[in-house]
């Protein structure tokens, strides 16, 4: 085996992929997960001991979930494997580790960034209600532990997971009255060139809302999430469609935009940065091998940029590939190659699907004074738009004046909201307001802490 | 062609010291120019801890700091904000006999300086601060000193100087300073250019450089002082909170949230610093050890700044002793939030009156003179 210390951080389908490559090749590395269980966000495992199918938690994606599971499974005993456990902070040579309350550190020569997305989220009035989810969370409540958020349910928002969520729910027996796509027919329509380079995707994407209409989901495209009402938990959700208002009673909503790459930890790295019209965020530079801007560090995933699972299993063994190169180790010219253009062409139909989910741009010219903003620290739209009209146009600056961002998520879920109400307020475009620096922790850290080792 | 600026004063550095400086010279009548590389007040001066405590400074800085804190009791008179300024009293607590004899003599000495300090038993501590931990075996108690948010507070100072005609450069770095004539001749980003017979030195960690082109070498050293602060708890800190020897520094905001130093992080290049797993580590034990209620809460986020220490940890304020026009006020060695306004306005006294009314002898850069440049 050889002795450079690889480490990979995540344990989704790019992270489990680029173990498996460098285990193919000799190299053991170490492989770091926040879960308990391997699989990531998109093929998250049940606990020990639940039985489910996987047929009915992942459904089209029941064989990939499963050869996912399988090979990290099979990767256990060959690699040094540690769920459960966090990387909170992260410098030239060492990780930051927190496992079971208690820190550790950890060197590495080369390192795999393969940390995921989380949703992207607006806010509209109402969203801190108890009974409001992301789409994400939504999905993990019922891949994970068997349980809708609410019965009956409303899914709104827009982005592929919208009509797959709503069809999972739907297909274990919640009751979904109604799935709002803010994206409308004819958008769906501009987009498909795009979305014809993935063909399978396409039709699975047509087959989830043919089903959920033909089982009685009632489906509104076009519509915009206007708020959610309820007194102490949602009571019902209001849209509006074409000028007119609507509103339906409901339990829970899952709601989001898309996806947000998780891209903390390569910001603590120290990983060069750039604006990805595409993602609408800054995100840290790759190339088409997986390699950063530094010479240690490749990245892999969603968290360089949403591209979903299937690419994000072949940029995992493309960015493996490229560390066992960066070693002097011989590997596959042509297999590498064909990952690269493998994943150029899902880049090709990512930008289709952003012609049929595409951003609410409107969303802050239209957002009140009174709305939370952000949960953590309890800022209002109006308290932000407050300071970017005393000059605090940048995202950072603003941070430092009204504390938007700095609180339990670090800006996490309110961070790309904020950005749209600074470009809105300021007149500024989206990618002149600057980027939000991260901050350790990456999350929070208890108090409460053992002996380090 | 590039503009030139002429004015009275230019000041190199937005920070509390710097903005502060223009407001009272503006108070004065002057024309001022304040440049600041980053955002006024973004650096130090705005990440600092936040303490706004006389207890424990030395004797030399006391007349500082109560001039000072004559600033901090009208603090929205001066900036127009209160900046979440608490009187809540500085404890400062002895974990030994020998830190509690320590406390009584500093208790003796700063008479004079009417800070009212008042001597705490371990039973004083149990019954009025029972969120103090065991360890803690007596205390010092300054009421009227309290704590602030720094973030708010320092640019405020730069945006009320600039309410009352100061002209405010940000994110112009200074490239150059040169003589022309009597005057000082700046060349700043953007092709701005600003000359003017005074100049104000306020550059914080990054002042030593222009000491030096005039011939005054100082062995300043940059240190990064290590911060966290928890989520939002039920309040139980009433007091802004240190220990005799330092170590670990505590307070806690209306919110909830607690703002916790102590340490040193390390400098991740000229500009930026950050906390390591060490600090953070030893920080969290000593904290829960000195605030038992912590136990639990989380730590949501951490971060250090880059700060100038001299050797004997004493700023320098005054006079240059090589060029007529120059004027010093840097090196707070993480202890300059405070009595960072009434330097701004002794640094305004020197240029409009010639001297200072408040004693800054022991601040002068002539202490370094033996320095080989």
């Amino acid at each position: 085996m050889n002795s450079t210390h690889v480490v990979i951080v995540g344990a989704g389908p790019a992270g489990v992929r680029a173990a498996e490559t460098l285990v193919r090749k000799g190299v053991a590395p170490v492989l770091i997960d926040e879960g308990m269980r391997a699989g990531g966000q998109i093929y998250r495992q049940q606990p020990q001991g639940f039985s489910r199918p996987a047929k009915a938690l992942y459904g089209f994606e029941a064989s990939k979930a499963n050869a996912i599971h399988v090979c990290a499974e099979d990767l256990a005993s060959q690699i040094d494997y540690r769920p459960k456990t966090l990387v909170w902070n992260a410098n030239a040579d060492t990780l930051d580790l927190l496992c079971d309350d208690r820190f550790e550190q950890l060197g590495y020569d080369r390192l795999i960034v393969a940390t995921g997305a989380t949703d992207r989220v607006l806010p509209v009035p109402g969203w801190t209600l108890p009974g409001v989810y992301t789409l994400g969370a939504a999905q993990i409540a019922l891949k994970f532990q068997g349980c809708a958020i609410g019965d009956p349910v409303v899914f709104a928002g827009t982005g592929p997971l919208l009509y797959l969520v709503a069809y999972q729910y739907a297909k274990a027996g919640a009751k979904v009255t109604a799935v709002l796509d803010e994206a409308g027919f004819s958008d769906q329509c501009r987009a498909l060139p795009g979305l014809l380079r993935q063909p399978s995707t396409l039709a699975k994407g047509l087959y989830y809302r043919a089903w959920l209409l033909a089982n009685g989901v009632r489906v509104e495209q076009g519509a915009s999430l206007v708020r959610i009402d309820g007194e102490k938990r949602v009571a019902s959700v209001a849209w509006q469609q074409g000028g007119v208002e609507h509103s339906l009673p409901c339990s829970a909503v899952g709601f989001s935009y898309a996806l947000r790459s998780e891209t903390q930890l390569a910001d603590l790295l120290g990983c060069e940065f750039v604006w990805s019209p595409l993602n609408r965020a800054w995100l840290p530079r790759r190339d088409a091998s997986g390699r950063s801007s530094l010479e240690h560090v490749y990245l892999a995933g969603d968290g360089a940029g949403i591209m979903g699972a299937d690419a994000a299993e072949m940029a995992g063994e493309r960015a493996a590939l490229a560390v066992l190169q960066d070693m002097g180790i011989a590997v596959d010219g042509a297999r590498a190659e064909k990952l690269e253009r493998g994943l150029a062409q899902i880049e090709r139909f990512r930008d289709g699907l952003e012609h049929a989910f595409p951003f609410p741009e409107g969303w802050a010219a239209k957002a009140d004074d009174a709305l939370m903003l952000c949960r953590c620290e309890e800022i209002r739209v109006g308290q932000l738009r407050d300071v970017v009209r005393a000059g605090a146009v940048d995202i950072n600056r603003a941070k430092a004046l009204c504390r938007v961002g700095m609180g339990r998520c670090q800006g996490r879920m309110c961070g790309a909201a904020a950005m749209e109400i600074i470009a809105c307020e300021s007149g500024l475009t989206i990618d002149s307001v600057g980027r939000l620096r991260g901050q350790a922790p990456i999350k929070p850290l208890p108090f409460a802490v053992g002996p380090d080792a | 062609m590039s503009a030139l600026v002429e004015t009275d004063v230019v000041i190199i550095g937005g920070g509390i010291v710097g903005a502060s400086a223009a407001l009272f010279l503006r108070r004065r009548g002057m024309e001022v120019a304040l440049i600041e590389r980053d955002y006024c007040g973004s650096r130090s001066s705005g990440v600092n801890f936040g303490g706004v405590r006389r207890q424990g400074r030395p004797l030399i800085q006391l007349p500082l700091a109560q001039r000072a804190h004559a600033i901090w009791n009208d603090l929205p008179g001066h900036i127009g904000i209160d900046g979440e300024l608490v009187r809540s009293g500085h404890l400062k607590l002895a974990r030994s006999d020998e830190d509690m004899r320590s406390l009584e003599r500093y208790e003796a000495e700063t008479r004079g300086f009417d800070m009212g300090l008042e001597l705490l038993g371990e039973d004083d501590i149990r019954r009025r601060y029972p969120w103090v931990g065991k360890s803690a075996v007596g205390a010092s108690l300054c009421p009227a000193d309290g704590h602030a948010n720094p973030r708010l507070i320092s640019p405020a100072f730069a945006v009320a100087a600039k309410r009352l005609g100061a002209h405010v450069y940000e994110q112009t770095p200074v490239v150059r300073v040169e003589d022309a004539g009597d005057d000082f001749l700046v060349t700043a980003g953007d092709g701005l250019r600003f000359r003017a017979p005074w100049l104000l030195n306020c550059a914080g960690a990054w002042a030593a450089g222009l000491a030096l082109q005039y011939g005054e070498p100082v062995p300043m050293r940059a240190g990064h002082p290590a911060m966290l602060v928890t989520e939002p708890l039920p309040v139980f800190m009433t007091c802004s909170t240190g220990v005799e020897g330092g170590g670990i520094y505590a307070r806690q905001v209306a919110r909830g949230n607690c703002v916790i130093g102590g340490g040193q992080g390390f400098a991740l290049d000229d500009r930026r610093a950050r906390v390591d797993q060490q600090a953070v580590v030893t920080l969290l034990r000593q904290a829960t050890t000195l605030f038992p209620s912590l136990h639990g809460a989380h730590v949501i986020r951490t971060w250090s700044g880059t700060e100038g220490y001299l050797p004997d940890r004493q700023p320098v304020i005054g006079f240059s002793r090589m060029r007529r026009g120059l004027v010093h006020g840097f090196g707070f060695a993480g202890g300059g939030f405070q009595i960072g306004p009434a330097v701004g306005d002794v640094l305004a006294e020197l240029v409009c009156e010639g001297a200072s009314r408040t004693p800054i002898e022991p601040f002068s850069i002539q202490r370094f003179q033996h320095v080989a440049a």
